[in-house]
């Protein structure tokens, strides 16, 4: 299982500003090792996050976003003590889901 | 001793929980990995992403904004940022025009969002950044180049 991911949603005037931090490798699959062989590629391909069970972005990356991937974005509807829930699914099928509160 | 038996069991019971749980996920990860569009991602230019990406053509448009360095000095982590003023914004895209594959990212923008996203991605070398927006079924595209001191793919 990956590391937790970081997020952080604050309430501003304009609507709810998110920034998350994952964890993650994001291998392109174009890298050869010390061997010489191809390291096979590993990197996120969904990112979903939903406030109150409705999506407010999703994306889908390739493998050339940066390792240890950083996301920030603003929603509107949003209020303070709600919560927040972020899921990525990487292209070897693993997962993780965290949970924020709007602060 | 009677105590840490009852605690063994309780978390053993919670253990199993979890792994079902983990493995549902698992499935529905699956599922959703279909929803990944491969073709859009194996695109090698700017036209071939926007027509995998069902569009026939990009017009250059003033309302997307790229926020990135003109030099960047590791390839590896470069922040980009998109905003679009184009009403109706219902997909963003960063593609990175000399990079293996040209398509980096792709953001689906639900209503009640802003078309303002920012990451970080990864360039092989100095090269031109799109934006492409996809706002009512059509395409629009913004273009930046940056220049890149280190590369980031490779290495």
């Amino acid at each position: 299982m990956a590391d937790p991911m970081r997020i952080r949603a604050t309430e501003q005037p304009d609507g709810v500003d998110v920034r998350v931090l994952m964890s993650h490798e994001m291998e392109t699959g174009q890298r050869r090792d010390s061997a010489g062989a191809i390291v096979p590629a590993h990197y996120i391909s969904n990112v979903t996050v939903t406030h109150n069970g409705k999506p407010v972005l999703s994306a889908e990356w390739g493998p050339a976003v940066a390792k240890n991937p950083y996301l920030q974005f603003k929603f509107k509807g949003g209020k303070k003590g709600e919560k927040l829930t972020v899921t990525w699914v990487d292209n070897k099928g693993d997962t993780r889901t965290d949970e924020a509160t709007i602060s | 001793m009677k105590q840490n038996r009852r605690r063994f069991v309780k978390l053993s019971g919670a253990f199993a929980l979890l792994s079902a749980a983990g493995l549902i996920s698992a499935r529905e990860a699956l599922a959703q990995q279909q929803a990944w569009n491969k073709s859009a991602f194996e695109a090698k230019s700017l036209d071939e992403t926007v027509k995998a990406l069902g569009g026939q053509s990009s017009a250059p448009n003033a309302g997307i904004t790229i926020t990135a360095p003109d030099i960047a000095e590791n390839g590896a982590v470069v922040p980009v940022g998109v905003t679009s003023k184009i009403p109706n914004t219902q997909n963003v895209y960063i593609l990175v025009e000399k990079n293996p594959n040209s398509l980096a990212a792709g953001f689906a923008i639900p209503a009640g969002t802003d078309a303002n996203v920012s990451t970080r991605i990864k360039m092989g070398q100095t090269s031109n950044v799109h934006a492409v927006v996809k706002a009512d079924n059509k395409f629009y595209v913004a273009t930046k180049e940056v220049k890149v001191t280190l590369g980031g793919c490779g290495g």
